[in-house]
């Protein structure tokens, strides 16, 4: 198999962990209750050592000097190929689960159909990062269904995230030329058949929380390629903070 | 006939030394009960350690492979740690020592992972470790460690941690 189109589909899929779990991360602290102040940082937990994996992979593909840490900390914003959908702020609470629950739903057949795919390192990560994702969709669903068929004030903030976030959800299914080179190898699946199973699953438990799947006639994208939202770089000035300031810092 | 090679490592020694290594977040735990040492080998003049991550972003994995490292080089041995990922290591791979060390601890052990699948608000049964009672309710999907859960025993009211099926 060709590594460089390898190469850009493990970083879109790091990239996408590394972000949200540092999205979830800045949760830490401030959560409602003590109970999701254990639940966000794990599950940014999970998603920041699903990325350190694939970032292993990633430098090992490239086969030059970069290690993990110079593909997370040291790339500039149009480098990262995150989709747009996790690098979306916090903004409250159930805009948070939505957007967990969009993104681990999505994961979730996208681990398993890799788990029995055709690159051993990748089915190694992905074997490990189902089962964790399987925890990541119950938390996620669980809030969707208590929040949108909750109190009033739930209900509205429920319906103004998936207003403001569905949007964001086409860009997940998307595959450039390298990924359908991948798809083509057997290394990842195809797109299509995720996005069947995500809309199946989403319309299942918007059912029971009371939602409706909104039309989007306007999908945004651009995060796979380079093109993020104003948001990303203050993220990044965040993330990149050590890094930057005290360049080759360690623990 | 042939003499024994002294100059050849002791790879007996390397792998019960390797085993006997206490998991950091629950010392009483050897890496052995965890399940979590694949295999001990020998390449060339070196100790292999293969290890298996519990989780993907578990803070002590740095710490686990670092702690066989130290204690294999302690006694002598030239030594490197490989990471192990398939297959994936699953909580029925704690041993039968593991699980009563845990349940020793306070720590409710694993029911078998095989065919874990949850719904959403599924419960799970778990018996309390102290008073053994099965009326007991869950209190945090997560706890202190990626591996574990809170629970609450309704019968003798302690709070617990259950060891999480994965």
């Amino acid at each position: 198999m060709n590594p460089d189109p390898l190469l850009q589909t493990v970083v879109q899929i790091a990239d996408d962990h590394l972000i949200l779990g540092h999205r979830l991360s800045e949760w830490c602290g401030h959560a409602p209750m003590l109970e999701e102040d254990l639940s966000m940082p794990n599950m940014a937990l999970d998603l920041i050592g699903q990325a350190r994996a694939l970032y292993n992979y990633a430098a090992k593909l490239e086969n030059k000097d970069r290690t993990e840490d110079d593909f997370a900390y040291l790339r500039s914003d149009r480098e990262y190929t995150n989709c747009l959908l996790v690098e979306r702020p916090n903004t409250d609470f159930a805009y948070t689960m939505l957007r967990q629950f969009y993104f681990a739903t999505f994961m979730q057949p996208f681990w398993q159909s890799v788990s029995s795919g055709t690159d051993e390192t990748l089915k190694g990560i992905a074997a490990k990062a189902y089962k964790e994702t399987g925890y990541h969709v119950r938390h996620s669903g669980e809030w969707i269904i208590r929040l949108g068929d909750g109190t009033e004030e739930s209900a509205r903030r429920m319906n103004d995230a998936v207003a403001e976030l569905h949007p964001y959800t086409d860009e997940m299914f998307t595959a450039d030329a390298a990924r359908q080179y991948c798809i083509e190898n057997g290394a990842v699946p195809d797109m299509q058949s995720i996005q069947a199973i995500w809309n199946n699953n989403i319309s299942q438990v918007f059912a029971q929380a009371r939602l409706t799947i909104p039309k989007t006639p306007y999908p945004q994208t651009g995060g796979r390629q380079g093109q993020h939202t104003e948001d990303f770089g203050f993220l990044l000035a965040e993330l990149q903070y050590m890094q930057r300031s005290y360049p080759g810092a360690k623990w | 006939m042939t003499a024994p090679d002294v100059s050849q490592p002791d790879i007996n020694l390397a792998k019960q030394i390797a085993a006997n290594v206490p998991d950091p977040e629950l010392p009483y735990l050897t890496l052995a009960d965890l399940g979590i040492l694949r295999t001990v080998e020998l390449q060339n003049d070196t100790v292999v350690a293969y290890v298996s991550p519990t989780y993907s972003g578990c803070p002590a994995l740095d710490v686990i492979e670092q702690s066989v490292l130290s204690a294999l080089q302690q006694a002598g041995f030239k030594a490197r740690i490989e990471r192990s990922l398939l297959p994936p290591w699953t909580t029925d791979w704690i041993t039968a020592e593991g699980h009563r060390k845990l349940k020793a601890n306070g720590i409710a052990p694993p029911h078998s992972a095989s065919g874990n699948k949850q719904t959403l608000f599924a419960e799970r049964k778990v018996t309390c470790p102290n008073c053994d009672s099965g009326n007991t309710e869950k209190i945090s999907e997560f706890g202190s460690t990626p591996c574990k859960s809170q629970y609450q025993c309704k019968q003798c009211r302690e709070p617990f941690e259950y060891f999480k099926c994965h």
